[in-house]
């Protein structure tokens, strides 16, 4: 039993179908990267297997024991209003409130995990802040400790890295390799194919003509070879067969 | 001046207002930076029309106790208008709107086709203003007021991190395992508690003001959420303290005169947030 299946999904807005007929699996220990153009959908599969909107037909089934409260989410953009007072600290904390439960107070440990994570991001130095008063990049970051906050099982990221300086980036993509290691299941959503086939066990591609497979297979296919390999037309060329 | 006050305070009708109009700013204040933030300010407006209404039912039916009317329907308008906010094609704003101003409208039509009282309009006035009705309040409702500010106030602390993460991102804490819908719930519920309550207070044309100065006061001067919280119904309480101390002395209407009080405060906040901003950089 996978840890997230999708089967027969269609997901989209107003019955109008972006994908169709998507199936895939994700087991325990995976990295996910999920591909495509601009627009094709992937925010909106990403909010679907959360649960934040639902599936035009077709199921998403949660499998080992997964619960709802083990799962950590970077959104791509959050409409967080412009004159909310909340300060990094206080953000990066909330992402335990799933495993808070009922509990109504926070816990010494989560304290302890939400400084960790502050520290593993760089970002301990703005705890007081106020978040609206942040750049874009650094915004970025306190969503991602609040994500690694909730994250116990697996975690999904809606393009990490965008906003995040060169450093900082090649930091993330280690940190989610390290994650990777110890076990937390990994989806995410990106734009930078060289570093997903590095990174990642498994490549879900969305666009005219969906396909998911391991990065190997994918590297030896024809859409995986246009795309790696730098030449005119690529991507499109292929689709368009 | 100050023995005039103690003489009043003497009286115990003056002394139950002032516990009773403490607690309700207390709570009235403690969700306001939440229904701000969630572009739901007028939702107090909205609801405190829609107690109207009941208002004027209970009056038609002859009900002595009108809380058991009021409190109920307007527990009930809240969870409605919550859950059209969420997710329909009605805008929150807009649905707002239309329940506040039908509930207005057929409050005033039931209270001047079926009020048995001469002065209709000086009824309509006084739940609209709450001119004289927290010096009026029966032992029973003092009590109820109390049990009620009391309950809100314990959930509020209990639910504080589960409010802040819900109003701070909803899609982050559903995907967390959070469940929204019950705390949105809880949200409307509670607010809807704390109209019927302030109602007595202010009376219902003023609760926005209740609801909303505070919060906006605080967040001139602080920039997280526990101060802003702290420091709104810091705020509250002592501007209706004031207000009430004022009128009482003054014979101004004790609503409009706490309303007055907050603007002030607001306007002193906000020149002290420019400032200490100015100070800062
Ligand atoms: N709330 C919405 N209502 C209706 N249509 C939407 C909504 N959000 C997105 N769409 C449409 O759905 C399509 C897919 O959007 P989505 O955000 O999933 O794309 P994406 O693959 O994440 O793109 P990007 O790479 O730019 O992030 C787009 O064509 C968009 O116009
Ligand atoms: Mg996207």
């Amino acid at each position: 039993m996978a840890l997230i299946t999708a089967k027969d999904l269609c997901i989209g807005y107003d019955s109008d179908a972006l994908i169709k007929n998507l199936n895939f699996s994700i087991n325990s220990g995976d990295y996910l990267c999920i591909i495509g153009e601009n627009g094709s959908g992937k925010s909106t599969l990403m909010k679907t297997l959360l649960g934040l909107r639902s599936p035009l037909s077709g199921e998403i089934i949660k499998g080992e024991g997964l619960k709802d409260n083990e799962i950590g989410y970077l959104p791509q953009q959050t409409q967080i209003q412009k004159d909310f007072p909340a300060a990094v600290r206080e953000i990066v904390l909330s992402g335990c409130q799933g495993r808070a439960g009922l509990r109504p107070f926070y816990t010494k440990e989560e304290k302890q995990l939400a400084e960790t994570n502050m520290e593993r991001l760089g970002i301990t130095h703005l705890r007081n802040r106020c978040y609206r008063e942040l750049s874009g990049g650094q915004q970025q970051r306190v969503l991602l400790a609040r994500a690694l906050c909730a994250t116990r099982k697996i975690l999904l990221l809606d393009e990490p890295v965008s906003g995040l300086d060169p450093k900082v980036t090649q930091e993330m993509y280690d940190l989610i390799a390290s994650l990777n290691k110890d076990g937390i299941t990994i989806v995410m959503i990106s734009h930078d194919i060289a570093q997903a086939v590095h990174y990642a066990s498994h490549i879900l591609h969305i666009g005219e003509r969906i396909f998911y497979c391991s990065t190997n297979d994918y590297l030896m296919s024809a859409p995986g070879r246009l795309f790696v390999t730098p030449g005119k037309g690529g991507f499109k060329e292929w689709q368009k067969h | 001046m100050a023995e005039t006050l103690i003489t009043y305070l003497e009286y115990p009708f003056v002394r139950n207002a002032l516990i009773v109009g403490v607690l309700i700013s207390l709570c009235s204040s403690l969700l306001g930076v939440t229904l701000v933030l969630k572009r739901f300010s007028f939702i107090g407006d909205g609801l405190s029309h829609v107690a109207f209404g009941g208002i004027a039912i209970a009056a038609v039916m002859n009900v002595t106790n009108e809380m058991l009317i009021v409190l109920p329907v307007t527990v009930i308008s809240a969870i409605l208008l919550l859950r059209t906010g969420q997710n329909t094609k009605i805008k929150g704003d807009a649905a707002i709107a239309m329940i506040s101003v039908g509930a207005l409208a057929f409050g005033y039509l039931l209270m001047n086709i079926f009020s048995s009282s001469s002065n209709v309009s000086g009824d309509v006035c006084t739940t609209l203003f709450g001119s004289t009705s927290i010096l009026t309040l029966s032992s029973w409702e003092v009590a109820l007021c109390i049990v009620l500010s009391i309950l809100v106030v314990l959930i509020f602390v209990l639910f504080y991190n589960k409010i802040f993460a819900v109003t701070f991102d909803e899609d982050f804490a559903i995907a967390a395992g959070t469940d929204a819908n019950r705390y949105n719930l809880l949200v409307a519920v509670i607010v809807a508690v704390i109209i019927v309550l302030a109602m007595n207070l202010v009376g219902s044309l003023l609760i926005s003001a209740l609801v909303i100065f505070p919060a906006l006061s605080a967040m001139r001067l602080y920039d997280n959420f526990k101060s802003v919280t702290i420091c709104s119904a810091i705020l509250s309480v002592i501007c209706s303290l004031l207000g009430m101390i004022i009128s009482i002395l003054g014979g101004t209407p004790v609503g409009s005169t706490i309303v007055a009080v907050d603007v002030a405060a607001f306007i002193i906040c906000y020149v002290a947030g420019r400032f200490l901003k100015g100070a800062k950089k």
